[in-house]
């Protein structure tokens, strides 16, 4: 029964996947590659490529291709939902609790502390991306010469947008796409 | 707020249109769930979506789903979740099933690869503009034990590999202790 086979697969790797994006890829390969040998590791390096094109998570995008290959439309849908089943599950779960004891003292205290957390986080997460971005490598150290000038100009010209006029982010994206064509394709 | 028909239309607009946006990762979607349920709809405070957005990193599962379920539970219970969550879903969904028939042609444009490139520089501001004023608020509180705590979260995970719930533990036991702490001082303290 392949849609049960795709459905518990893509439950494991939503269920077993902390951290989002890439702590999700060793998951979605032991199950892809190893277990079912639904794709080849050619294929599997496709995934991520599209995952990083397209927009939405990558464990997303992966069931999606993956269910598409297996079992067409269907396989797609099903995948997905089984991806997605986990987070529904224990998200709703924490929510609940959240909202029941927030005003106990103790919890409080405990959620003033996870905000320095969360910044943090979404700082070092966002520094990958600004290095991928400025110099093609997710990580420490970069050597200055592999910085990509036409790509600081977008980024600081962004950035001040954002900071100084009331453009929101959706268009900043958007326009930043368009310089890019006209950058890189046109001239 | 009324729960009408055309309230669930914008939450899964909204939810479908962030979901459309969030290229570079999951994080991505934290400011832009930011400017629409706290800015523009002012459905949720400033705060208030920082704690959910702590409770969707906590949880296993890609954080932008994570995210939106948890703002359409918020906004209208088990049925807002189920919105949001279709709204999170579909634009991976259509997009990649569309990709994945012509793949190659699509990985081989020049026009898309130039457009990728381009994007990648602005998606990089977005997520550093976030972060600035993230960081400035608990800065500008001028309390100490959060700006390290800020410091120390980030070179633990940056550094040092350190597993999220490891530091998302911590940091909320550290917040526990030093909020008894300070009921204690304005309360006199405990009797010695």
């Amino acid at each position: 029964m392949i849609y049960l086979q795709l459905f518990w697969s893509f439950f494991q790797v939503g269920l077993f996947s902390f951290g989002g994006g890439y702590a999700a890829l060793p998951l979605i390969q032991q199950q892809v590659i190893e277990n079912n040998h639904w794709l080849s590791s050619t294929e599997f390096i496709d995934i991520i490529t599209i995952s990083q094109m397209t927009p939405g998570p990558i464990a997303i995008n992966a069931s999606t291709f993956v269910g598409t290959k297996v079992a067409g439309l269907p396989g797609s849908i099903i995948a997905t939902i089984g991806c997605v089943t986990p987070s529904c599950i224990i998200v709703l779960l924490l929510a609940r609790l959240y909202y029941k004891y927030r005003n106990l003292s103790i919890v409080q205290g405990m959620i003033i502390g996870l905000r320095p957390a969360v910044v943090a986080l979404i700082g070092s997460a966002g520094l990958s991306i600004f290095l991928t971005a400025l110099f093609n490598k997710e990580e420490f150290p970069v050597s200055l010469s592999d910085l990509n000038w036409i790509s600081v100009i977008i980024f600081a010209i962004c950035f001040l947008i954002l900071r100084k006029t009331k453009f929101g982010p959706i268009q900043v994206m958007i326009a930043s796409g368009i310089a890019g064509i006209a950058i890189y394709y046109i001239f | 707020m009324k729960k009408d028909a055309s309230f669930y239309w914008t939450l899964f607009l909204s939810t479908f249109t962030l979901s459309a946006f969030t290229f570079g990762g999951g994080y991505v979607i934290v400011p832009l769930m930011q400017k629409r349920f706290v800015r523009e709809l002012k459905w949720i405070d400033e705060e208030e979506m920082l704690d959910l957005v702590a409770i969707a990193q906590s949880a296993p599962g890609p954080i932008a789903v994570n995210s939106s379920i948890i703002v359409g539970y918020r906004m209208a219970g088990i049925l807002g979740a189920i919105v949001s969550i279709i709204g999170t879903v579909l634009p991976p969904l259509l997009i990649t099933t569309l990709i994945s028939y012509f793949y190659v042609a699509f990985r081989e444009n020049p026009i898309v690869s130039a457009l990728l490139l381009g994007m990648q520089a602005g998606v990089a501001a977005v997520i550093i503009n976030v972060i600035y004023d993230m960081a400035s608020k608990i800065i500008l509180q001028k309390e100490w034990i959060p700006i390290v705590m800020m410091i120390l979260a980030f070179a633990a995970t940056l550094f040092f590999d350190v597993n999220i719930l490891i530091v998302l533990a911590v940091c909320g036991i550290v917040g526990i202790l030093n909020h008894q702490e300070k009921k204690d001082e304005t309360e006199g303290g405990p009797e010695v």
